[in-house]
């Protein structure tokens, strides 16, 4: 798990909590979480269970690359900016998932409880829900709710990436 | 709630938690530091009923629902891992 994440932070230009302890605490958290559901999801959130409607708070998280931009840090501050990394102190992260999010996820564990599996409506994203982002480097497109922490592609870093809008 | 014994019993001090949150963990260990009494509860370790039923009781304090929350005498509130101002509403 431990080189999974600092993998992923190499590839998105962040870096793992200085913290090694702090860093030991998340893991095993991370790792419980595992266990529990299957999948690694936010040592600080409560998750569902239902893979769907925890997908975005399966770390790294969909809130990562907007919270370490904004505070320095994830919500569990598992990953970090530079400037954090080398020791400057993480503001205070609020949390960015919606509530929304939450009592979905709470209506399809009730049903799942109930055996009621089939009203359980599949997990769909909307063109509401996100917005489609050009890297201005390279053309590289991606639809979400924030931008990328650096280019996939090319390596550019947030800061050159535009909404882009079709048509 | 679990309850938790300490020395300093003046206040009434609620913790809404999860078992494998850090700051949770960071927070209980500084209440215990602090010798204050203390009531949690783990939220993630609970049925799924409990569960709602605490976050609609955490949603009154916490309008985003985060852990750690911390509740103190009922009306005042601590979002986070926040060391300082934990001990400044605590006065310890």
């Amino acid at each position: 798990m431990l080189a999974r994440m600092q993998r992923d932070a190499e590839e998105t230009s962040c870096f793992l909590n200085p913290d090694k302890g702090f860093l030991d605490d998340l893991m095993s958290g991370l790792v419980t979480n595992e266990e529990r559901f299957g999948y690694g999801s936010c040592p600080c959130r409560v998750a569902s269970g239902i893979e769907s409607y925890d997908a975005d708070i399966i770390c790294p998280c969909e809130y990562r690359d907007a919270d370490v931009a904004e505070f320095g840090a994830c919500f569990c501050a598992l990953f970090v900016s530079r400037e954090v990394y080398e020791g400057k102190e993480i503001d205070p992260v609020l949390e960015r998932r919606p509530i929304e999010a939450i009592e979905e996820a709470e209506k399809a564990t009730e049903l799942l409880d109930k055996g009621e599996m089939s009203m359980i409506e599949p997990k769909t994203t909307s063109t509401q829900d996100v917005t489609v982002w050009r890297c201005s480097v390279c053309g590289y497109l991606c639809a979400r709710k924030y931008p990328p922490n650096v280019c996939p592609i090319c390596k550019a870093p947030r800061e050159r990436f535009e909404e882009f809008s079709l048509g | 709630m679990e309850h938790v014994d300490g020395a300093n019993e003046s206040r009434d001090v609620k913790l809404y938690a999860l078992s494998t949150c850090p700051f949770c963990g960071r927070v209980k260990a500084l209440l215990k530091k602090h010798d204050v009494a203390y009531d949690y509860v783990d939220v993630d370790l609970q049925s799924r009923e409990e569960r709602k039923r605490l976050r609609m009781e955490l949603i009154k304090y916490n309008p985003r629902c985060s852990y750690p929350t911390l509740v103190v005498d009922g009306d005042t509130v601590v979002i986070g891992h926040r060391e300082e101002r934990i001990e400044e509403v605590l006065g310890v």
